[in-house]
């Protein structure tokens, strides 16, 4: 009896609610990197989400730096508990490849530009693999403490000030992986920014590298969290490092700390949305419609009032504002704007797909010896 | 006791306590002078100093002008310290002169002797003294990292870091920010909250099985019972990632993963070893013609656990409740593959907050987690004394 009672309430709520919404899921799990990039995301798209939907209620879990390692394991135990997952670029290709992320039809998921143009146009060279929906452009760059810089020297402009010892001596902090440190190596070992890669494609050109980093390696202390460069700049322990470039921001404009930072030889990548392979209809149908949401124009534009990362869509760039707290203009902050994007590295995925375990192997036995 | 003089007192030859003073001194040096930057010129200064005012302190002023003499050097160090770095210095300089103003009175008249038997040989003492340093350093060695949390989870600015204005301890370089962050930040109240709701159930779970496992593997009759022990505890012998990755896809399949139970379920396999071993070794003083005599008395076995055995292995089952409830409370690796977002308790935020977003946030609730572990522990060990002292079982 009160089961057939709840089920005449259930189906009567179904039809007053409209079947848009009956066969969608109400919970979603959505999987970043926590910190103020999580924030950012929360502020511009999840909570305006929210607004709308009420019935909705999202979870998060911070563990895209386990995103393929777990997704991974879920596949294998069959019991896919993510809905959306953030990851960068380079691991959505690998996702991909192995089946365990969704493939999208972008123009038919996503919303156009406002202009009209298709939202495969407006995203253009961000889109790097068919499962990836990109959000946001970083780089990453050098910060360093203005307050260590030696008396009567220029503060470094130059990404080559990394292996200049004798003009800025003093503790480095870089990245425990190849990318981005063995680029720096070469161009700073004189070959020139065009040949980078095909010299680094070969076994000299990856000995030069690690040859150019060894000048410098006792100086070094080697990150493995974006957040560790940071924490060593305000410690004054290291003179100077890399990291994302929103996180220098965080330390200048919202910490205040004395920090400079530059944008030569920047090394730009994407971040985005991946789907987990095999999600029910329910749940899947939920997803595509906040991505929908998520991914349009304005919202993407919104993100960079929170952080300092570029919007992934073409479209959004002339719509970013103003920091929500701050009241600083944004648009010179971004890594794409034309005054800090003079000299830049696009990560180079197809290489990197390639040789990435290669030269993965060779640094980290590099880095033992 | 402490009143009690075994070894009289009698000023000492010049050349030991000038020598044993300025030891003292260059030891002292060493780390002064780091901090100013050579270690070299702090050892020759501070052995020159230490010997200096030994050789003044004893043989010129002598025990009657004791009392001015340790004041003097007390202000003598304030004002050195005062000099060199300001606040800090001074509370550093009263630190060193209380200290050293004691010691070179403690050498230069054989005080160290005065509490030990007098045939002692110079080895003996020293040892004596030794041992308590060493016990001393050890101590200070586990406890320090602990402490340096604390003042650092009062920090003004988001960074781990101990900032100019604290170390001249201006009130502006303190806040109480990051303990309200944790208070009002909805993703630690629900890490909270998760940790308080798993934590109890687990150790429930832990204590009624464990305790049962280990009166019954500690009749005679009970065959394999090294065999079952072997299982009961590897739990605690396995490396946790094993167990981890081997509970993830067993829960997955049987639908636990990412539910609450399944939490507790896998929180309580991890508990059930430490309650195996206290109990066991609590029964191992156990007399079993008790429940022999409480069976002849007409009580049947469920009374005779309640009113005669337990209240004997109570200990145990505490402490081992005790071991169960932090294993539960400390753990990060199990419930990381177990869990999902959605059970995420507090040693799984505090990891991604370490990982992701260095804020002293961390350290806030590490010291009122510090605070509140303390206090548990002085509770639980107070009531089991209480209850011993009741029961007149007390040794001492």
């Amino acid at each position: 009896m009160r089961f057939t009672k709840s089920l005449m309430v259930t189906s009567a709520l179904a039809i007053l609610s409209g079947p848009a919404l009956a066969d969608m899921a109400n919970e979603m799990t959505i999987v970043s990197w926590g910190g103020a990039y999580q924030k950012s995301q929360l502020k511009a798209y999840v909570e305006p989400y929210l607004a709308e939907h009420p019935e909705v209620t999202v979870v998060w879990d911070e563990s895209s730096a386990e995103a393929v390692a777990k997704l991974r394991a879920m596949n294998e135990a069959g019991n896919i508990t993510w809905d959306l997952v953030d990851v960068e670029a380079a691991d959505s290709i690998r996702l991909c490849d192995e089946g365990l992320a969704m493939e999208v039809d972008f123009d038919e998921s996503l919303a156009a530009a406002p202009d009209g143009t298709s939202a495969s146009d407006d995203f253009g060279d961000s889109i790097v693999s068919d499962c990836f929906i990109p959000q946001i452009v970083f780089s990453t760059t050098v910060g360093y403490r203005t307050d260590m810089v030696p008396d009567g020297t220029e503060p470094p402009s130059d990404i080559c000030a990394l292996f200049d010892l004798d003009k800025y001596p003093g503790k480095r902090a870089l990245n425990k992986r190849p990318l981005a440190n063995v680029e720096w190596a070469l161009l700073c070992d004189g070959v020139p920014k065009e040949e980078i890669y095909d010299v680094l494609a070969t076994e000299e050109g990856q000995e030069r590298a690690l040859a150019k980093l060894g000048t410098i390696k006792d100086q070094v202390i080697w990150w493995t969290a974006g957040a560790d460069t940071p924490q060593l700049l305000a410690d004054g322990e290291i003179f100077m490092g890399s990291t994302y470039n929103g996180r220098l921001f965080s330390a200048i404009a919202e910490q205040n700390q004395p920090i400079g930072m530059l944008w030569d030889a920047e090394m730009l990548d994407f971040d985005g949305w991946v789907i987990p392979d095999g999600l029910p209809e329910d749940r899947l149908a939920r997803v595509m419609d906040f991505l929908f949401f998520a991914t349009d124009t304005q919202r993407l534009a919104d993100q960079a009032a929170y952080i300092s990362y570029g919007p992934a869509r073409a479209s959004s760039a002339p719509l970013v504002g103003k920091h929500a707290e701050l009241g600083i203009e944004m648009a010179e902050h971004m890594p794409t704007d034309p005054a800090n994007a003079k000299n830049v590295f696009v990560t180079q995925y197809a290489f990197w797909s390639d040789y990435r375990d290669d030269i993965d192997a060779k640094f980290q036995a590099w880095l033992a010896k | 006791m402490s009143d009690i003089v075994l070894t009289d007192t009698f000023k000492k030859p010049l050349g030991f306590h000038v020598a044993v003073a300025a030891a003292a001194g260059a030891f002292a040096g060493i780390f002064v002078g780091a901090a100013q930057g050579s270690s070299l010129l702090g050892i020759v200064v501070g052995a020159l100093l230490l010997g200096a005012l030994s050789f003044l302190a004893i043989e010129v002023l002598g025990r009657s002008a004791e009392k001015a003499v340790r004041w003097g050097i007390l202000a003598l160090f304030a004002l050195g310290g005062f000099l060199f770095g300001g606040l800090p210095g001074l509370v550093m300089g009263l630190l060193f002169g209380w200290f050293f103003g004691w010691f070179i009175y403690w050498i230069g008249f054989n005080r160290y002797r005065a509490k030990l038997v007098p045939y002692l040989t110079s080895g003996q003492v020293l040892w004596y003294y030794a041992f308590r340093v060493i016990c001393g350093a050890i101590f200070v060695f586990l406890i320090t990292p602990i402490l340096v949390v604390m003042p650092l989870s009062f920090n003004a600015q988001d960074f781990f870091t101990f900032t100019p204005e604290m170390l001249r301890f201006d009130p502006a370089g303190y806040s109480l920010k990051h303990y309200r962050d944790f208070f009002t930040n909805s993703d630690w109240q629900q890490a909270l909250k998760n940790s308080v709701l798993i934590a109890p159930v687990a150790t429930l779970l832990s204590v009624g099985f464990g305790t049962l496992a280990a009166i019954g593997l500690s009749q005679p009759h009970v065959p394999f019972r090294r065999a079952i022990m072997a299982i009961l505890i590897s739990p605690m012998i396995v490396p946790l990632i094993i167990s981890a990755a081997g509970m993830y896809f067993f829960y997955s399949r049987i639908g636990l993963q990412g539910t609450y139970i399944g939490v507790v379920l896998a929180h309580a396999a991890l508990g059930i070893p430490f309650v195996i071993i206290t109990v066991t070794a609590t029964l191992v003083g156990f007399d079993n013609s008790l429940t022999r005599a409480a069976a002849n008395m007409g009580a049947d076995p469920v009374t005779t656990f309640f009113r005669v055995q337990m209240p004997l292995i109570l200990p145990g089952v505490i402490s081992g409740a005790l071991f169960a409830f932090i294993t539960s409370f400390d753990e990060v690796v199990v419930v990381l593959f177990v869990g999902s977002a959605g059970q995420k308790t507090l040693p799984w935020q505090m990891f991604i907050g370490l990982r992701e977003q260095i804020s002293p946030t961390i350290l806030a609730v590490a010291t009122i987690l510090v605070v509140i572990s303390i206090g548990l522990l002085t509770v639980v060990e107070m009531l089991r004394r209480r209850s011993e002292r009741l029961r007149g079982m007390s040794p001492g």
